[in-house]
């Protein structure tokens, strides 16, 4: 929101300086984010009159004596500019001035003479062209004659201002507007609020012809009308387009400008139509039919839904409500009548409309933050006011209001002091309470400790003693809160529950083992299904879709983490660093049915990923097996298949008898269409690990169990098998294991493949314990034992003992 | 066959002649083994008197002892010894480097998430952790963000159905706290949350921390004592925080905090914009609205909530400049956390 400070002044006097302006804007919840002098970079520029101009011959140039009064009466200034003539008033930067941009005037040869400084046009000043008459002109600025000889052309020119942008919430749209924050400071600073004028007289004329209709009441709540004519397209003052210049909007023709000022005075966008070019001089407010065509202001043929409201005349289409006017019903250089329109859209109806068909304008920007209908009362008379003291047009009696109808009175609540107190936690004295809220035009009145507060119409924002408690605070001062530390409150017991801390320290953990913990984002692609290899009908595939991403790539939500970790270890490869070990725990996303009908699974997920010359299957294993026994665990492997890893170095892992993840080698040509350096990817492995940790975690101890030494002696033997090369070690570790309840641990010390034993063959050496919490292992026990185990493997593997 | 003096004199030679292990056990061998020299003088107690008998065992003995102990303590010397030159072969430069499995660490956001997590846990709060996939009626409705608010747009909340989207704040996790507890109730809800925006300050998916106090008359001075501690254990011991007017649906009064600038100390820096003090999170007193909606009498209980950007607090604390620096996980990036 932008504020000329000059313009504010109109509605209340400010005695105090901008900073302080600016901080009282701020304590009161109206950030100031810049303040912008309109006379910055200008220094040193005076009225000058040209008291004597010659032609410096053998050059473009005029030779021009310049008097600027007290800043020196005769200066020599050199102009290549046509226009300058003598008795001229011009703006004279004189040497030591300086101009936007930056540029600085010193004495300048100039052929054989020097000039002693530069006269400017309008341009040159930064001036947008309808600033001043003629400072769009080409060539020196001419001043009006009677401009002031040595006056600062800051001052002449109106620059010593100032532009506030002023950040308003959401939740007070009312604050949209000069008049707005003059309401503001007005309570502040303690003044009295000077209302603009708002009085017009209407002529007495009617036109019966005319007639408005509102349809779709829902959506458009309250619309006035009110018909001008005999339009005088005079110039615009000169005050108003400067006012108007300064907060942004462009200086057009009389009518434009003037729903302009109430817009940006008021908060009101007012829309004129050229009432010539409005079939059957109806207005009918009403939702488009679908499909339905508009041609709007900026020649764009826009095609629209029901969701969209039309103001329409008795045949076609004339303007977008709150949006933007129709081509058709454009105000021309001829218009001669037209029909006010000062309405109440509602917000959200305008934002869809405006964000359905992409447009942006003032009144749609205004619209989707909330108009109330004093505002489209107020905004309205004042555009009458400016109509008829200007001298634009003839104010007429036909006038027009439909409403959905909504009470014209203020309402009233009833708060007390208490309340407002037992909110805020300090004590503010009923008094004051009533004094702050009069300044901000709350009307109250006392009874037996309750005030009874009439809201004003703007204030739609305000319903219960908690709002009426952040008025009063507002005012009397954030900084007298004092901070307390829930002196009534109980004392609970916080911190991280079992789960939460587990997390943290199997997080921990993994950073011990030399994993860094990375985070990426949980939207993904559907292409990365394919890059994985994964098959048409992988479950994985069943992805919930976003309906408005930002960009494709960030399209779905993850079912699977492996390719955000391929891709964190991509950019580090490209990066030159080829050395990573990476884990991830974060959500994937399973939908329990498609379409989405409820909140899906959410199934934490963790991902390991590493690469690197020291990295192969067995480090990924190390990792593991580390992992699960710093959580007592016992996992077992069996070959897996995923789609994306090498055939031959793929395992699903296991926790009792569960399956909880699972590992392997990325497969070479994934590699190879990954974006790194040629070179490298002959030489690069990937490996990756996803587990399943809301599984997991239901394998973690809930808590440590002490079992005492049973006191009874354990026995071991060694056992040195041959075996067909294609068994699995780990089968064969199984079986050991559940060939005798006696078997407690099993190590394996030696594997090896010689032409002695068979080329077919390898040699696996175990190490066997046996342990019983009821009796001594003795050795014949132990041999027994041995016996089962080893009939187990000839049974099972055809083992033959070495 | 020695007599005592002849092998006392020797005894004493070849002991000095002893320099290594392999010498002492054949020094040994040769004068205290059973068939030793030492043991050799007791042949002779044979051709000593009978009354003098009792006397030369005596001597013999002393012979024995005085021999044992000169043995004894170059045993120990030639250990010693041994030990030194054993020392001296395995002196090592302790300079050398070593290889090592560098440990890795965890990400900013965690670190700065449980640092956080720390200081509210000391008063008191509870940790829950709510769905990242919500519904319009915990995410909106419900926190008084009415149907036709803006937040509501298309352009800030990925929607996945008409009623299903992407939580856009943590704020949600109250109702579903406020939903199964009953006041006393003080929770942080940290997560991810996500909202239609990318550019240096903003991230599709970010992480927020809400924190929720219910109980009997909570007021907005608890709100600021809670934060100021808050900072101080954040940022510094001298770290204050100041309040000012904001709006938030489900909170009125609604405010802004903002902390003293812990770079300058408050006189204005690049850091701070000069202004000495740096925005961080938004708050506020719970609006009565959202407490009804979720069953609690606002007659009897009142409460307080915060909400905290943990990207902003870390970008703050360690000076990062741009968000996606948090989601592109480079290692030289990773690897400067370390605690």
């Amino acid at each position: 929101m932008k504020v000329l400070l000059s313009w504010l002044k109109d509605y209340v006097d400010i005695d105090v300086p901008l900073k302080t302006l600016e901080e009282k804007l701020f304590s009161t919840g109206f950030e100031v984010e810049g303040t912008d002098y309109l006379g910055e970079g200008i220094e040193r520029i005076f009225v000058g009159e040209v008291t004597s101009i010659e032609k410096y011959e053998g050059t473009h140039l005029y030779i021009c004596h310049v008097n600027c009064g007290k800043e020196g009466e005769d200066h020599l200034i050199l102009t290549g500019a046509d226009n300058v003539f003598k008795g001229a008033k011009v703006p004279a930067a004189l040497v030591g001035a300086k101009l936007p941009g930056g540029f600085e005037i010193s004495p300048r040869k100039m052929k054989d003479m020097v000039s002693y400084g530069m006269l400017c046009s309008g341009g040159e000043l930064g001036l947008d062209p309808e600033w001043y008459p003629t400072a769009g002109v080409d060539g020196i600025m001419i001043l009006d004659e009677n401009a002031p000889v040595g006056e600062d052309i800051k001052t002449y020119l109106g620059l010593e201002d100032y532009v506030l942008d002023i950040s308003v919430t959401a939740n007070r749209p009312d604050c949209q507007s000069m008049l707005g924050i003059a309401r503001e400071v007005a309570a502040f600073l303690g003044k009295e609020l000077k209302m603009p004028d708002l009085s017009y007289t209407e002529d007495g004329t009617t036109d019966e012809r005319i007639h408005v209709d509102v349809i779709d009441k829902d959506i458009c709540p309250r619309y006035l009308g009110h018909y001008i004519y005999d339009i005088n397209q005079v110039e615009t003052p000169l005050w108003m387009k400067r006012r108007l210049i300064a907060v942004g909007h462009n200086a057009i023709s009389i009518i434009v400008d003037i729903t302009n000022y109430v817009l940006a005075e008021i908060g009101q966008p007012m829309h004129a139509f050229d009432l010539s070019t409005v079939a059957g001089r109806s207005i009918i407010v009403k939702r488009a039919a679908d499909g339905e065509e508009i041609v709007t202001l900026d020649e764009k043929t826009r095609k629209l839904t029901r969701n969209n409201l039309l103001i329409c005349d008795t045949e076609k289409g004339i303007a977008l409500a709150g949006v933007m006017g129709g081509l058709n019903s454009e105000i021309k250089d001829d218009t001669k009548e037209v029909l006010f329109e000062s309405a109440k859209f509602v917000k959200d109806n305008v934002r869809k409309t405006a964000r359905g068909l992409g447009i942006q304008s003032d009144a749609s920007a205004r619209y989707e933050k909330g108009i109330d209908e004093y505002s489209v009362e107020t905004g309205m008379a004042r555009a009458l006011n400016l109509v008829q003291t200007l001298g634009a047009a003839k104010v007429s009696s036909s006038h027009f209001d439909v409403t959905a109808g909504a009470s014209r009175e203020e309402r009233e609540i009833t708060v007390s002091a208490e309340q407002v107190n037992y909110v805020l936690g300090i004590e503010i004295p009923e008094e004051e309470m009533i004094r702050i809220l009069k300044s901000l035009s709350f009307g109250v009145t006392c009874n037996d400790g309750t005030m009874t507060i009439k809201v004003p119409r703007f204030r739609e924002d305000i319903e219960t003693y908690q709002d009426i408690a952040e008025e009063v605070i507002r005012e009397y001062g954030y900084d007298k809160v004092v901070p307390t530390f829930l002196s009534e409150s109980f004392v609970t017991n916080g911190g991280l529950n079992a789960a939460q801390t587990k997390e943290l320290e199997v997080k921990k953990y993994l950073c011990t083992l030399g994993y860094y913990e990375i985070q990426t984002i949980a939207m993904t692609d559907k292409t990365e299904f394919d890059k994985f290899l994964l098959s048409e009908n992988d479950s994985r595939r069943t992805v919930i879709e976003l309906l408005n991403p930002i960009t494709e790539n960030l399209g779905i939500m993850r079912t699977m983490m492996s390719p955000s970790m391929l891709r964190a270890i991509e950019t580090n490869i490209k990066n030159g660093n080829d050395d990573v070990r990476f884990f991830e725990l974060a959500n994937v996303y399973i939908p329990k049915s498609l379409p989405l009908t409820e909140q899906p699974y959410e199934i934490k997920t963790l991902c390991l990923g590493s690469a690197g010359a020291k990295e192969n299957f067995f480090t990924m294993k190390e990792t593991l097996e580390s992992f699960a026994a710093d959580n007592d665990l016992t996992f077992s492997y069996q070959r897996g298949n995923e789609p994306y890893f090498h055939p031959g170095r793929c395992a699903d892992v296991f926790c009792n008898g569960e399956k909880i993840g699972t590992f392997g080698q990325l497969r070479y040509e994934m590699i190879d269409k990954m974006e790194i350096a040629e070179g490298k990817k002959a030489s690069t492995k990937i490996f990756l690990a996803e587990f399943n940790y809301d599984l997991l975690k239901k394998q973690f101890k809930t808590e440590i169990v002490y079992k005492p030494d049973s006191g009874f002696a354990k026995n071991s033997r060694d056992l040195s098998v041959a075996v067909n090369k294609n068994i699995a070690c780990g089968d064969i570790i199984d079986a050991i294991r559940s060939a005798d309840t006696l078997v407690s641990a099993v190590k394996v010390f030696d594997i090896f493949e010689s032409e002695k034993i068979g080329l077919d063959k390898k040699s696996i050496a175990f190490n066997i314990t046996f342990s019983s919490d009821e009796y001594n292992i003795t050795d014949e026990k132990a041999e027994n034992v041995m016996e089962k185990v080893l009939s187990v493997l000839t049974e099972k593997f055809d083992a033959k003992r070495r | 066959m020695f007599n005592a003096d002849e092998l006392k004199k020797l005894f004493l030679s070849d002991l000095n002649n002893v320099e290594s292990e392999n010498q002492l056990s054949e020094f040994w061998k040769k004068f205290l083994s059973k068939q030793g020299a030492v043991q050799g003088l007791m042949a002779n107690i044979k051709n000593v008197a009978k009354e003098e008998k009792k006397s030369y065992g005596q001597f013999v003995n002393d012979v024995k002892n005085w021999a044992q102990k000169l043995y004894e303590e170059k045993k120990a010397e030639i250990e010693k010894a041994a030990l030194n030159a054993r020392y001296d072969l395995e002196t090592v430069d302790v300079t050398m480097p070593v290889d090592i499995q560098t440990p890795g660490n965890l990400h900013p956001l965690t670190t700065v998430k449980y640092e956080m997590i720390n200081v509210f846990a000391g008063m008191g709060f509870e940790i829950f952790e709510g769905p990242e996939i919500e519904d319009d009626d915990h995410n909106f409705t419900r926190l008084n963000v009415l149907k036709d608010h803006p937040s509501r747009d298309m352009q800030d909340t990925f929607w996945l159905t008409e009623d299903l989207l992407l939580r856009t704040h943590t704020s949600p996790g109250q109702i579903r706290v406020m939903d199964a507890e009953k006041p006393p109730i003080k929770v942080l809800v940290p997560g991810k949350v996500f909202r239609s925006d990318s550019d240096a300050t903003h991230s599709p998916m970010f992480s927020q921390m809400e924190g929720l106090v219910v109980d009997k008359h909570i007021t907005l001075c608890d709100l600021q004592g809670m934060l100021d501690e808050f900072v101080k254990n954040m940022f510094s011991d001298a770290a204050k925080t100041r309040l000012r007017p904001s709006y938030f649906p489900f909170t009125e009064p609604s405010v802004e905090v903002d902390v003293s600038c812990f770079k300058c100390g408050g006189k204005g820096c690049s850091l701070c914009k000069g202004t000495g003090w740096i925005e961080v999170l938004g708050g506020g007193v719970v609006n009565n609205k959202v407490l009804e909606n979720c069953g609690i009498d606002s007659t009897k209980y009142s409460g307080l909530a915060f909400g905290i950007g943990i990207e902003r607090i870390t970008m703050l604390k360690y000076g990062i400049n741009h968000m996606g620096k948090m989601f592109e996980n480079d290692i030289e990036f990773l690897k400067q956390f370390k605690a």
